[in-house]
C-alpha cells in the first residue's frame, strides 16, 4: 500500500515538474490523435452526411457495414496497417512503418467509421426536419450537405470529440504499427503498458492521470456542447 | 409575368387510395388563388404536387418561373434570424443590403442577431415568408401559413402576402379560414375528396357557390 502511495506521490511530482519525457509522450499522443481526428472528420463528416441524404440501392447494407466497422478491433486494424506498410506490403516502399504517420493512419482508419456512423445519424435527424424546405429551395446535393454540416456543427463537434476520445485511448493498433519506440513513437497508452510491465509505476500513473484528465475534459466539452445543441433544437 | 400553372389529368395515388385528382386546372397568371376544402380534401397534397415536392401518379404540370413555398410549420435553420434570411438571399444572388431590406419589410430588423428558433410562431412565419420572397418568386405557395397564429400575427402575414401579390407574384394559398380567403382571394379552388368541385372568381364563389359541397362548407356545415 505504501508503494502505491509513493507511486502516486512520484506521479504527481512528475506531472507538476513538467518532466521532459512525459511532455514528449503527451505531445506525440496529442499530435497523433489530433491529426487522426482531423483526417477522420475530413472523410467521415461529408461521407456521413451523404449517407444521410442519399437514396440508392444497397444503402441499408452500406449502413450496416459502417455501423459494424465501428466495432472493428484496434489490433485487427493495426495488423492490416502493419501488413500494408511492412516492407513486403503494397505501401512498403513509403517506409512508414514504426513512424508517427503509421500511427495516424491506423487511428484514422479506426475512428473514421465512428465519425461516419455517428454523423450520419445526426445529419439524418436534421435532414428529416429540413428536407421539404431544402427541396422547396431547390438546393443541390452539395448545398444540402454543406448546410446540414453547418447547422449540425454543435452535435458534430460532439461526434468529433467522441472520436478523439476513442483515438487517444487506443493502444492495440498504435503499438503494432508504431512499435512503441522511445522518443519516436511512444504515446501515452503504449508507454503506460510498457512502464507497468517494467514496474515503473510513477511514470505509468502520471501518464494515466493525464489521460484521465484529457478524457474528462473531452467528455465535459461533449456534454456542454450537447446541452447547447439540445437547447437550440428546442429553443 | 406570363407564366401560370396548368395541370392536365393530374392525380396522386398513395397507399392504394386516390388522394388527388384527376385534375385539369388552369390558374391565372397573377393574383391570389386560394385552395379551400375540408380536412383530407387534398389541398396540401395539391400544393406540394404543383410545387414539385411530390411526383404525380398520372398527369402533368406546366409552370414556369421561380417558385418558393412557405409551410404551415416554418422550418428554421439553426442560425440567427439574419443568417436564416441571408442563406436564401445569397442563393438568390442578393447582397447583405437586400437581406436588411427584407428584414425591415418583415418587421424583424431588431431581431436579426437572435436565434431564429427562439422567435415566436408569428415571427418565425414572417421570417419564413421573407426567406421565400428573397428569391423574388414568380409563384409563391403558402400552406396554411397562419393556421396556428393569433390575429395580430395573421394580419402581419396577410399584409406581407398582399404586398407580394401587388408586386406581381402569383400567390397560391391553402387555407381553412373562410375569412382569410374572403380577404385575400381573387379566385378560389374548392376541393373535396381530392376532386375539383369548383374553380371560380372569389366573389362568385362566396356569393353563389354552385357545388353542394362548397355551399355546405361555406354555410358552416361539417363536410365529410
Amino acid at each position: 500500500m505504501q508503494d502505491f502511495t509513493e507511486a502516486f506521490r512520484l506521479a504527481f511530482a512528475l506531472v507538476l515538474s513538467g518532466d521532459a519525457d512525459l511532455i514528449e509522450i503527451v505531445g506525440l499522443s496529442l499530435r497523433v490523435s489530433l491529426s487522426a481526428i482531423v483526417l477522420a472528420c475530413l472523410i467521415g463528416l461529408p461521407l456521413g452526411a451523404w449517407l444521410a441524404i442519399a437514396r440508392f440501392r444497397g444503402r441499408r447494407a452500406v449502413l450496416v457495414l459502417v455501423n459494424a466497422l465501428m466495432g472493428l478491433p484496434p489490433v485487427v486494424i493495426g495488423l492490416l496497417v502493419y501488413l500494408s506498410l511492412s516492407r513486403a506490403g503494397p505501401l512498403g516502399s513509403f517506409g512508414l512503418l514504426y513512424t508517427p504517420t503509421a500511427m495516424i493512419i491506423a487511428q484514422t482508419i479506426l475512428i473514421t467509421p465512428i465519425i461516419t456512423a455517428l454523423s450520419r445519424q445526426v445529419i439524418e435527424d436534421l435532414y428529416s426536419e429540413y428536407d421539404e424546405q431544402f427541396r422547396s429551395m431547390r438546393l443541390s446535393q452539395r448545398e444540402t450537405i454543406t448546410a446540414l454540416l453547418w447547422d449540425g456543427r454543435t452535435a458534430l463537434i460532439t461526434v468529433a470529440l467522441a472520436g478523439f476520445g476513442r483515438a487517444i485511448a487506443e493502444v492495440g493498433a498504435v503499438i503494432i504499427v508504431g512499435g512503441n519506440i522511445d522518443h519516436l513513437t511512444r504515446v501515452m497508452t503504449t508507454a503506460i503498458a510498457l512502464e507497468t510491465s517494467k514496474g515503473d509505476l510513477p511514470l505509468a500513473l502520471a501518464l494515466g492521470l493525464i489521460l484521465l484528465v484529457i478524457a474528462l475534459t473531452v467528455n465535459a466539452l461533449a456534454m456542454t456542447l450537447r446541452g447547447k445543441s439540445d437547447g437550440l433544437a428546442h429553443g | 409575368m406570363a407564366e401560370s400553372i396548368r395541370t392536365v389529368g393530374l392525380s396522386l395515388t398513395a397507399g392504394g387510395k386516390r388522394r388527388v385528382g384527376p385534375l385539369n386546372l388552369i390558374l391565372p397568371p397573377t393574383g391570389t388563388t386560394v385552395i379551400m376544402g375540408p380536412n383530407g380534401a387534398g389541398k396540401s397534397l395539391l400544393l406540394r404536387l404543383l410545387h414539385g415536392l411530390i411526383a404525380p401518379t398520372t398527369g402533368s404540370i406546366v409552370s414556369a418561373g421561380q417558385q418558393a413555398m412557405v409551410f404551415q410549420r416554418p422550418v428554421m435553420l439553426r442560425r440567427s434570424v439574419g443568417a436564416n434570411l441571408m442563406f436564401a438571399v445569397r442563393r438568390a444572388g442578393g447582397t447583405p443590403a437586400d437581406c436588411q431590406r427584407l428584414l425591415a419589410e418583415a418587421g424583424l430588423a431588431d431581431l436579426a442577431g437572435q436565434q431564429a428558433r427562439s422567435l415566436s410562431g408569428g415571427e418565425q412565419q414572417r421570417l419564413a415568408l421573407a426567406r421565400a420572397l428573397a428569391c423574388e418568386p414568380d409563384i409563391l405557395f403558402l400552406d396554411e401559413p397562419t393556421a396556428s397564429l393569433d390575429p395580430a400575427a395573421t394580419l402581419a402575414i396577410e399584409e406581407q402576402v398582399s404586398k407580394a401579390a401587388s408586386t406581381g407574384t402569383k400567390i397560391i394559398l391553402v387555407t381553412h379560414d373562410a375569412g382569410q380567403a374572403r380577404r385575400l382571394a381573387d379566385d378560389v379552388v374548392f376541393l373535396h375528396d381530392g376532386i375539383l368541385c369548383e374553380h371560380t372568381v372569389a366573389a362568385e364563389f362566396f356569393d353563389t357557390a354552385t357545388s353542394p359541397q362548397a355551399r355546405a362548407y361555406l354555410s358552416g356545415q361539417i363536410v365529410l
